[in-house]
């Protein structure tokens, strides 16, 4: 792969974290997906808690010994079963999220705790550790990214249609259940592979902020999850490369590159509305009514 | 139809012809929706059967056009009206594929229909009340459903975008003989378009014209207690039901009190 990638152009350190470069870009695009129906459907919360179970079984997998990605992974799926189970409506699914977040984050610290090894490896997994991406953990972060992205193309109008409009979603024969639980399921690997790279803590800022930003300067379904990936892809290599230049770990450059980006979209989507769409209101039904009034005045 | 003990309605027997303009009455909890939820599959029926543009009701006929009763859509939304309207051809397939020129045509043509190409390309979540529910039925009618359904289209919008969002309906039933159910507490803005009236209360209900089901007697009959009905310029006034199911205009009172008139204009 390397032979395919010529960072060595670059210098010797962007050579080192190639394969970190390629695992943020991928969580970038996935991020940058799943947040747009993160967004849609109000699940910020969710992805957080699902992130706290995730680290829970990471922590688990370290302790035991065996593959760490794969123990997130796990928890990820569980808490996203949980949460798909004991809260398909959004008021049940905030409480059952508030329960479980807690007591993953104190099982992950029971687990932490116990475990012997690199204190690195135990910091890593809640603030990050993208510069020591293995060659295998990018096998896993592919495939994985390959399953959400075909995941979410199978399911991509059924779930705007029933995020935007569920009564005539449902009327029109879509399966709300399921579909909500498959994409709980998506969510769960997202976030897991998240977990992995920016760590439990920070993992809002690449599945929740881009896709917020993005949804404050456009409603175009295309280019609001185009911009999505732009953005969360801009932060999570923006992350990677400005640490380089410094000895402080990557997240923080990730989270304020995110968050700028969504300051910058907050900003020009105020002005936008201050002389655009929001303005409009008043204009135009007053031209329909002279219409209507006037054919209804013939009426005995 | 019945949840328990409680009967909604019984031995109600309803044939609706293309083109046809039924409007459903009834005060609050009378089984007015339950009627809609029924004709879309998500309700099956405690006894009787039904059949919907030639097959049993099931969820997913896209023989019908649901107006769902109003409710704000979120703001956030990355959705602007025309992709809200082609949900209603392509909302239900499953794998991303992009829209064809045909499809595109015909959601200019749904949003042309009901005067809302002007705000075709804003985002959903910043239309007026009036404009979302002009959307709502392009969205319905973009799919060219032989049956259209509407659950309290006009609640929430003022007497002009009554006007035109039922005058819009009525064009619509004319021109391509679609079956339309308007499920309503106000009869006086469609009063004119209305062909047959099914009027449910306390777990009985009358179906007729208008000038058969909203008079003095039948509705006193129905809700087996004293109702006027009064004619006023070419308005029905409904007065002394136990829940004004009928209110002339806005201003809704839906007092419990059985003597309280207050229904002028």
């Amino acid at each position: 792969m390397s032979d395919f990638f010529t960072f060595e152009d670059y210098g010797r350190l962007l050579g080192l974290v190639h394969n970190s470069l390629i695992a943020a870009a991928l969580l970038g695009v996935i991020g940058g997906l799943v947040g747009v129906f993160v967004q849609m459907r109000d699940m910020q919360f969710a992805v957080h808690g699902i992130a706290e179970l995730s680290f829970a079984g990471a922590a688990a997998a370290l302790l035991l010994g065996v593959n760490v990605a794969l123990g997130s992974v796990l928890g990820s799926l569980l808490a996203g079963a949980l949460i798909g189970a004991l809260g398909i409506r959004a008021r049940d699914r905030n409480s059952v999220i508030g329960v479980l977040m807690p007591f993953g984050l104190g099982l992950g610290v029971l687990f932490l705790s116990l475990y012997e090894g690199r204190a690195a490896n135990k910091f890593g997994l809640l603030t990050g550790q993208v510069v020591s991406v293995a060659g295998q953990q990018l096998g896993w972060l592919i495939s994985l990214s390959i399953v959400v992205v075909v995941g979410l193309a199978v399911i991509w109008r059924p779930l705007t249609f029933l995020s935007a409009d569920p009564e005539v979603a449902v009327a029109r024969g879509l399966p709300a259940g399921l579909l909500s639980i498959v994409f709980t399921v998506l969510l769960a690997l997202a976030v897991s592979l998240a977990v992995q790279v920016v760590g439990a803590l920070l993992v809002l800022s690449l599945l929740v902020t881009p896709a917020a930003a993005a949804f404050r300067v456009t409603a175009s379904p295309l280019l609001a999850p185009v911009l999505s990936v732009v953005f969360a892809v801009t932060s999570a290599v923006g992350g990677i490369l400005v640490a380089l230049g410094t000895s402080v770990p990557i997240s923080p450059f990730v989270t304020t590159i995110s968050f700028l980006i969504y300051l910058v979209c907050r900003v020009s989507s105020r002005r936008r509305m201050r002389r655009g769409w929001g303005s409009r209101d008043d204009d135009e039904p007053a031209e329909q009514s002279t219409v209507d009034n006037s054919s209804h005045m013939a009426l005995p | 139809m019945s949840f328990g003990a409680r009967t909604l309605w019984s031995g109600l027997d309803l044939d609706l012809v293309p083109g046809e303009f039924l409007a459903v009455l009834g005060p609050n909890g009378a089984g007015k929706s339950t009627f809609l939820r029924a004709v879309l599959g998500e309700q099956p029926l405690s006894a009787g059967t039904m059949s919907v543009a030639g097959r049993s009701p099931g969820r997913g006929n896209r023989a019908i056009g649901y107006v769902p009763q109003q409710k704000t859509l979120n703001a956030a939304t990355p959705l602007r009206a025309r992709d809200l309207v082609a949900l209603g051809i392509d909302g239900d397939r499953y794998w991303l594929r992009p829209r064809s020129r045909a499809d595109r045509a015909r959601v200019d043509e749904a949003l042309s229909a009901v005067g809302a190409t002007a705000y075709a390309d804003a985002p959903i979540g910043l239309l007026s009340g009036g404009e979302q529910q002009r959307v709502r039925i392009a969205q319905a009618l973009v799919g060219d459903p032989s049956l259209l359904l509407c659950d309290e289209p006009l609640l929430s919008l003022d007497l002009r975008h009554q006007r035109a969002v039922s005058s819009m309906i009525d064009r619509r039933r004319r021109e391509h003989d679609t079956a339309v159910v308007f499920v309503t507490h106000e009869i006086n803005p469609v009063l004119d378009m209305v062909d047959r009236v099914l009027y449910v209360a306390g777990g009985r209900h009358r179906l007729g014209t208008p000038a058969e089901v909203l008079t003095s007697e039948s509705l006193t009959d129905l809700y087996r207690t004293p109702v006027d009905v009064f004619t006023v310029r070419g308005r029905i006034v409904v007065v002394g039901t136990p829940d004004h199911p009928v209110e002339a205009g806005r201003g809704h009172d839906h007092s419990h009190h059985p003597d309280v008139t207050v229904e002028h204009r």
